[in-house]
């Protein structure tokens, strides 16, 4: 179902993925609405104000030595026994409430009555449907593919959580959960503690990544259910230390990703084994 | 159409009509009713208590409004939509009865005007306790923050730039009539009050001289804004309407939401300046200018968008519903029968059915009748809208479609109202009379001229006077 996507998307390397993508959907919604918003100013000049104004609320490209990873996660719905430890790890790593489940375990029913478990975490959308919509541009995605929250900026109009397919924005509707002192600084990266009236969501861990750890969620599960890796280099691990090839992996377990027809293109993939179809979802 | 034609009917001359019409204008400004002060002081405490209910949730968080994760977008946004909506009344009675020439809007234009004036601010003003921190809503001005693909950002230029376009509709056609307050106050006992309205009627004449030069620029200012002020309303609601349909969420993500939207501010506007000049008829004794055939015809005019709702949500309903998809399917199911049913068929037979069966029999068409229609309409429509924002808002978007009833039955969210958005949305309505009374405090309660002009023209059975 989704192959020609993901071959697509892993033999090639990062620089050249965007441009396919870009290429496989001719307009996305950022560009759909951007095009609107120029349309209706209809003057040059004021269009390109827009555009330097669009660009200054992008993030900066810092271009580090050597490629630039594209962080992935690959879910391996085969071994999740429900247990929600990633769940709780993150909600301690975070100093997060029990109902801000960035990492939310949900008990799914397959064809034939069986229950079993679908882990979600932020889906961190090449095309993200949340980006576009906020009137003051707090939400931004990183060059290693990775959507976040600039709670310093945000308003809390919540129309991110409106515009996300998968439910996996949480907002804090009260003080935030005390958190002593970080070994990283308070920013999108690392958003500890939070911010009462604002949005957060999972940043799998954004911060930790350069220093060479995994997010909580990876690194606490018991099953190895979940991978994280970087699309660039095609190699991902769990948390019991295997390794894999992504492109193979995928494509050799009928990877899908959730919600496809929206046109969002996650990076995050899930495996298959009970008879889903992630995409036959219930809000269509 | 010129049933009577009253001699010497000029603006120039005071004739005894005119004498009676101009004393009943300034009627509010000059004289101080018993009930006026009480009043006051009664809606001004509720507007306080809303402005202490929303301190107590910027300290303690959305949180105690009822908003959850599974209930995101609830009673605020409704309100939003709401209070913005009813101001279209004024846009309605006194632009397009002005476009299509009805000569009986005359008596009517200035209450629907300063109705519109009113309800407009507050409906903006709900956009304070639905943000998350509103400290920080000046981003929403601050060009560097802006973020134009955002909705919610073009509902706020939208928005603003509809205010500006009420506040000179409300302007313009003041002008002549503050000359003419100006003069009937020279007649008036010096005092404090009179000091005070004649500045400020000389403010707002400025060099308005009445020539027929001048009368003839200022109508034509008057058409422009009025051809102006109806595309803006129209998109004022649709992009309103945007900021929900942006979304991948059955209820939301509809084409027919924009439609759906102006029309129902639409309904809810005439039926909202139904209730304020049948209130101000009654406080004011404005009975000899506003008379029952102009309750009958607002209220034709409202179950006309009345009518167009119902077949509106007729057809939301029944296509969503016969989609067979598992969203739109399970949020009509929960609309029609399930959880939010009882709201929904509030809406149905007090805001869909009864304004229709009371205009339908002449019996029933009475003043009365028609305010009851009215108050009907404006509550029923409250309703409505929290039927449109709150069931979307808490739809479960990860669900197991395949689970035996499992969305209809699944993890729905649940949006519980507090005492919090409650005072806030109850400051609020008793802010539109509050205003209203101040507004009438300083302006002439009837557009003057206009009824003048328009009596001379058409006669002053037709204008209704």
């Amino acid at each position: 179902m989704t192959t020609r996507h993901e071959n697509e998307l892993v033999a090639e390397d990062g620089a050249g993925r965007d441009e396919l993508t870009a290429a496989a959907v001719t307009i996305g919604r950022r560009g759909l609405l951007r095009a609107a918003a120029l349309g209706s100013l209809g003057v040059g000049v004021l269009g390109a104000l827009t555009e330097t104004l669009v660009a200054a609320a992008e993030p900066a490209t810092s271009t580090p030595s050597g490629p630039v990873k594209q962080w992935c996660m690959i879910i391996d719905l085969r071994l999740c026994n429900g247990c929600k430890v990633c769940t709780t790890a993150c909600q301690t790593a975070h100093y997060l409430h029990e109902d801000q489940t960035w990492m939310n375990v949900y008990t799914m029913t397959n064809a034939a009555g069986e229950n079993y478990f679908m882990p979600r975490p932020c889906q961190m959308c090449e095309d993200p449907a949340c980006v576009p919509v906020c009137p003051v541009g707090a939400n931004f995605r990183t060059p290693e593919g990775l959507t976040l929250v600039d709670q310093s900026k945000c308003i809390g109009t919540r129309i991110c959580m409106n515009a996300c397919p998968y439910d996996a924005r949480y907002f804090n509707w009260s003080d935030p959960v005390p958190a002593p002192r970080q070994p990283f600084k308070q920013e999108p990266e690392w958003p500890v503690p939070q911010v009462k009236g604002t949005v957060g969501k999972c940043i799998e861990c954004a911060a930790m990544l350069p220093t060479g750890q995994l997010p909580e969620c990876v690194t606490n599960c018991p099953m190895g259910v979940l991978y994280f890796g970087d699309l660039t280099s095609d190699a991902a691990v769990n948390g019991m230390g295997a390794t894999i090839k992504i492109s193979t992996y995928l494509a050799e377990n009928d990877a899908m990703v959730f919600k496809e027809e929206y046109g969002t293109h996650p990076r995050v993939y899930y495996i298959p084994g009970h008879g889903q179809d992630l995409n036959n979802n219930p809000s269509a | 159409m010129t049933d009577v034609i009253i001699p010497n009917a000029g603006r120039e001359q005071s004739t005894p009509q005119n004498a009676d019409l101009r004393a009943a204008a300034l009627r509010p400004v000059l004289e101080t009713p018993r009930w006026w002060w009480p009043s006051i002081i009664v809606l001004t405490v509720l507007v306080l208590g809303g402005i202490a209910a929303w301190i107590y949730q910027v300290a303690n968080g959305l949180g105690t409004a009822g908003y959850s994760d599974g209930a995101f977008w609830a009673i605020y946004e409704a309100n939003l939509v709401t209070f913005i909506g009813v101001s279209y009344g004024g846009a309605v009675v006194s632009a397009i009865l002005r476009l299509t020439h009805a000569a009986w809007r005359a008596p009517l234009t200035r209450i629907a005007e300063a109705t519109a004036l009113v309800t407009l601010p507050i409906g903006m003003v709900f956009i304070i306790p639905h943000l998350g921190d509103p400290s920080r809503i000046w981003e929403l001005v601050w060009p560097p923050y802006w973020n134009l693909t955002s909705p919610i950002l073009w509902d706020f230029f939208a928005v603003s730039t509809y205010l500006l376009a009420t506040i000179v509709f409300f302007y313009l056609p003041l002008v002549p009539d503050a000359a003419i307050a100006l003069e009937t106050l020279e007649g008036e006992a010096p005092s404090t009050r009179v000091t005070v309205r004649k500045t400020l009627y000389r403010v707002l004449v400025g060099r308005f001289g009445g020539t027929p030069y001048e009368r003839g620029r200022l109508n034509g200012a008057i058409g422009l804004i009025a051809i102006m002020i109806i595309p803006m309303a129209v998109s004022v609601h649709s992009v309103l309407s945007f900021a929900f349909a942006s979304s991948s969420r059955a209820g939301y993500m509809e084409t027919i939401l924009p439609v759906y939207f102006v029309v129902a501010a639409l309904y809810s506007g005439v039926a909202l300046v139904v209730l304020t000049v049948a209130a101000s008829r009654k406080l004011f004794h404005l009975e000899a200018f506003v008379t029952p055939r102009h309750f009958v015809r607002l209220g034709f005019l409202m179950i006309a968008f009345g009518a167009a709702y119902l077949y509106l949500t007729f057809t939301e309903y029944l296509i969503d519903g016969y989609s067979g998809t598992a969203g739109a399917s399970a949020w009509v199911y929960q609309i029609v029968a399930g959880r939010y049913a009882i709201p929904f068929w509030i809406y149905f037979v007090a805001g869909g059915i009864a304004p229709l069966f009371i205009m339908m029999f002449k019996r029933l068409r009475t003043t009365s009748g028609v305010v009851v229609a009215s108050l009907l309409v404006v509550a029923a429509l409250w309703i409505k809208r929290l039927v449109i924002v709150i069931p979307p808002a808490t739809e479960p978007l990860v669900n197991s479609p395949l689970a035996k009833g499992g969305v209809l039955a699944g993890n729905w969210g649940t949006y519980h109202f507090t005492w919090v958005p409650i005072s806030i949305t109850l400051a609020a309505t008793a802010a539109i009379p509050l205003l209203l009374l101040v507004v009438f405090r300083f302006f002439p309660i009837l557009s003057v001229s206009e009824i003048e002009e328009l009596a001379e023209e058409h006669g002053t059975q037709e204008v209704g006077a």
